[in-house]
């Protein structure tokens, strides 16, 4: 079922992986930089988001504006998204066009502008991008939760940054953070679709050999210690609708605890869905589900995890039911957790989760650029092994591995309990 | 052999990569009880999607029961004559399947999708869920719950708020003005025996549309249609209700829903747009592309958040439909900058409807349409949307070939003549949510 790919490294260091796929006159373009909000520090959180809005500001050959309609002139999509580990750009186009994904992609690998005047007007539009997150009361507790869970460790601010930091930051500390991440040998190409491999390696020489390879940057790390006991947060805001957010510190993705923690969120959410394109399934038959919704404590309840480079969280987040409480659902909660830790899952449950995982790949593989992205992505994290691995990985996972996890991980002392709690009214329908 | 006539040339192969979908690769068949069956096959991936709607929209419902078709089809699922709700989805989920139901205006719709092998179970769910629902009165009101605190989530989202007073000034006494999820008193006054007529009267297999798109032969998908849903009828089911007109505003009307304790506003202007059909509709949906699609948001992009920095998202939308849909420009600003964002907007839409576009303008935004084709028609899912839109709208199995046809020859004039028709810098709906 899995096609082959070519892997190979330039000599300024730029990994480059091509995957030939004739089904449709189409090629996915990605480009990965190994750096996200897990390399910022106070002062400069929300720094990387702001670098890849600075992308699209133009360099000398391709100006601002232009390359947004040279991409849609040719019926592209394009975008770019900024990550916890890594920060990623992509061009989807007709197989024909795609040169030109390739000449913006590695001219502003090292060209961009970042002219202080457009630093300033992406300010703003940044700002207004976290208020539009501040609207949603899940954001607001989300961003808590995860300051709770990090006390050490970057991961504890939002992608999007503080405030503070958007207001102050100028343009040479963005100017710098992409000078030092933005180099060949910290960057990953990923090129799915319908091209001959040997024509595409030498066109990508052509455009991307010559950039100097830079100081490889070093990545901290800063180990978050086992949580001393269980954290709380309350958010206090706006509406009428309680949530409850539970988040776990949980295995990192190359870890040997990450696939069996993916078989137990199956079990108690629903199966997490890491597909960049092609949606997920419902978890109406998840035990949190049964537990909670089924029986009127919630009114919905979902679980996810994600791959990252260190542990990061497993979060279960409950729409409380508007005539029950918090520790209702959270006693709830408990007691299905403790259903596992006590008793192995039966064998056909595990079965079930691979046969999700399955078709949620089948779905996945509809489209070009997600099978462009997951190659890039997985190089974040791991290796793309991991990736052609992942089925038999969760085939291998056993009831007594599930059973583990459950009580290394899902203890009150290893969480931070988040709760929404709702201040009033809100305005009735005009 | 299938038991019915094609439309398209019997024997069909695969489609050759990448072509658009056409009459050699599109299969059409009427079933006998009305059910309208479009397939086309792609087996790259080993899966499959179905997507369809029939004909029970919220344009049945009374105003005292505001979101009773959008309760009845979520209801569809909580439980049949031969299935619990827990049972339903268990077949669903164990196999990594989905379905789900929605009430629009005009009609409900469906979609689900799983691996090939488990269609035949996809299918037998739906025809269950379609024919047989036993609306058990547990799962429906906890459904209700559902319904309510949805309800209640809405009233505040400053963009949900703001277009829902958009359409009450824009659409007035006019079925579009009324939300298809509802309100909390309608929802509350909904009963089970309303649910049950509503499904008993209106659902049936008369203008019942459904696509299946993946690895499955197009004969193959006939057949299994036929065989769940072939002998389904319902002799009274009644034909779609007319639409009035809708009455032009004319001046600007203004409306300010406060939502304590928000970030930001969201803003809505605009008024009624064109139909699917009408004949100038793809000069408008050309000149919206301009005016706030194109590139990062056309005109509109431009202006607000690219000069002006003012906005993380601003574009304008035009979505066509059976009746006339809204045609506006949206945007999320600081509330201390909804005047200044306001009257960006409104000089941009006075420009456009002012002067015609630019060739540049217009051969861009040609040029996408054309050119983005084969993208939207990647997944299963895309494909299937696409199918419906032509039998929706009845334009004709080669539409998609002759597309770029019909994109090419629309001019500056004809883009400036929609615009004029349908906007008016001075006749505007301003919806505003915010804090």
């Amino acid at each position: 079922m899995q096609l082959p790919i070519t892997r190979i490294t330039l000599s300024n260091g730029l990994l480059v992986l091509l995957k030939e796929i004739h089904t449709s006159p189409i090629i996915s373009h990605w480009l990965w930089y190994r750096v996200g909000s897990r390399d910022e520090t106070a002062g400069s959180t929300g720094i990387s988001h702001w670098v890849e809005h600075m992308q699209f500001k133009g360099t000398p050959q391709f100006m601002a504006g232009v390359l947004d309609k040279a991409i849609s002139r040719e019926g592209g999509a394009w975008n770019a998204f900024t990550f916890l580990d890594w920060t990623t750009y992509y061009e989807t186009m007709p197989a024909e066009k795609i040169d030109l994904g390739l000449r913006l992609e590695s001219d502003r690998m090292i060209n961009s502008k970042f002219d202080p005047d457009d630093v300033e007007s992406e300010r703003t539009v940044i700002i207004s991008e976290r208020q539009g997150n501040e609207n949603e009361p899940l954001f607001l507790l989300g961003e808590e939760v995860q300051a709770a869970a990090f006390r050490v460790h970057s991961y504890h601010h939002e992608i999007i940054g503080d405030m503070a930091d958007l207001q102050t930051m100028q343009r040479d500390d963005l100017y710098t953070h992409y000078r030092s991440y933005y180099i060949p040998n910290n960057a990953v190409l990923a090129i799915a679709g319908d091209f001959d491999s040997a024509r595409m390696i030498e066109r990508v020489r052509e455009l991307y050999e010559s950039i100097p390879a830079g100081s490889a940057p070093i990545r901290k790390n800063w180990p978050e210690p086992d949580l001393p006991g269980e954290r709380a947060v309350t958010v206090e805001g706006p509406g009428e609708t309680t949530y409850v957010q539970l988040a776990y510190h949980a295995p990192a993705a190359q870890g040997p605890d990450f696939f069996s923690f993916t078989v137990l969120d199956s079990l108690l959410t629903g199966p997490s869905n890491l597909n960049m394109f092609g949606g997920g399934i419902s978890n109406k038959t998840s035990r949190l589900y049964r537990a909670l919704v089924e029986r009127e404590l919630a009114v919905s309840v979902y679980g996810g995890m994600q791959a990252t480079i260190d542990p990061f969280l497993y979060t279960i987040t409950v729409t409380v039911h508007p005539r029950r409480t918090t520790s209702e659902v959270i006693a709830a909660v408990e007691e299905e957790i403790r259903k596992v830790q006590e008793m192995p899952p039966n064998l056909d449950e595990l079965v079930r989760a691979v046969k999700q995982a399955r078709a949620l790949f089948a779905y996945g593989s509809e489209s070009i650029s997600n099978q462009a992205f997951w190659m890039g992505f997985t190089e974040m994290f791991a290796s793309y092994e991991w990736f052609e691995n992942y089925l038999s990985s969760l085939a291998a996972v056993t009831p007594a591995d599930v059973q583990k996890i459950a009580s290394t991980y899902l203890r009150p002392q290893n969480r931070v309990v988040g709760i929404y709690q709702p201040t009033g009214e809100g305005e009735e329908s005009p | 052999m299938s038991k019915y006539s094609f439309r398209s040339p019997a024997g069909m192969q695969p489609n050759a990569p990448g072509s658009l979908p056409g009459p050699d690769d599109i299969s059409r068949v009427e079933l006998p009880n009305g059910i309208v069956v479009l397939s086309r096959s792609n087996f790259n991936s080993p899966s499959v999607v179905i997507s369809g709607y029939l004909n029970a929209g919220s344009l049945f419902e009374p105003d005292n029961l505001l979101g009773l078709a959008n309760f009845t089809s979520l209801g569809l699922m909580r439980g049949t004559a031969r299935r619990s709700f827990h049972e339903i989805y268990d077949a669903l989920e164990s196999v990594g399947a989905s379905l789900g139901f929605s009430g629009g205006t005009h009609s409900t719709g469906f979609s689900g999708r799983s691996l090939t092998e488990d269609l035949d179970m996809l299918l037998g769910l739906l025809a269950e869920a379609l024919r047989q629902p036993a609306f058990p009165p547990e799962p429906i009101e906890r459904l209700r719950s559902q319904l309510l605190t949805g309800l209640a989530i809405r009233a505040q989202d400053t963009g949900e708020m703001a277009s829902l007073a958009f359409d009450k000034i824009v659409y007035n006494a006019h079925p579009y003005s009324r939300p298809e999820d509802g309100y909390p008193e309608t929802v509350q006054a909904i009963r089970i025996e309303d649910i049950e007529t509503f499904h008993r009267r209106f659902y049936g297999p008369r203008e019942m549309v459904i696509a299946v798109v993946g690895a499955v032969d197009t004969r193959e998908a006939v057949d299994k249609i036929s065989h769940f849903l072939g002998d389904w009828s319902n002799p009274d089911q009644p034909t779609a209700p007319g639409l009035p007109p809708v009455r032009p505003l004319e001046n600007l009307v203004r409306q300010s829903i406060t939502i304590p304790g928000k970030s930001q506003a969201d803003i809505l202007i605009g008024s009624a747009g064109p139909q699917r059909l009408s004949p100038d509709f793809l000069a408008a949906s050309l000149g919206n592309s301009v005016l706030g699609q194109f590139g990062m948001f056309g005109r509109i992009g431009d202006v607000v958040r690219e000069q002006a920095g003012l906005a993380y998202y601003a574009y304008s939308s035009l979505s066509g439909g059976i009746g006339p849909g809204p045609w506006y420009v949206t945007s999320g600003v600081d509330p201390a900058n909804v005047d200044r964002a306001v009257e960006l907007i409104r000089l941009e839409i006075a420009r456009f409807v002012d002067e015609p576009v630019s060739k540049d303008e217009l051969d861009d935004s040609k040029a996408n349409y054309i050119g983005r084709l084969p993208l939207s028609l990647e997944s299963n899912g895309g494909v299937a949307g696409a199918l419906l839109n032509l039998e929706r709208y009845q334009l004709g199995l080669d539409y998609y070939r002759r597309y770029p046809g019909l994109i090419s020859g629309i001019t500056r004039e004809d883009v400036l003549a929609a615009a004029r028709h349908y906007l008016h810098p001075n006749r505007l709906a301003i919806a505003v949510g915010g804090p």
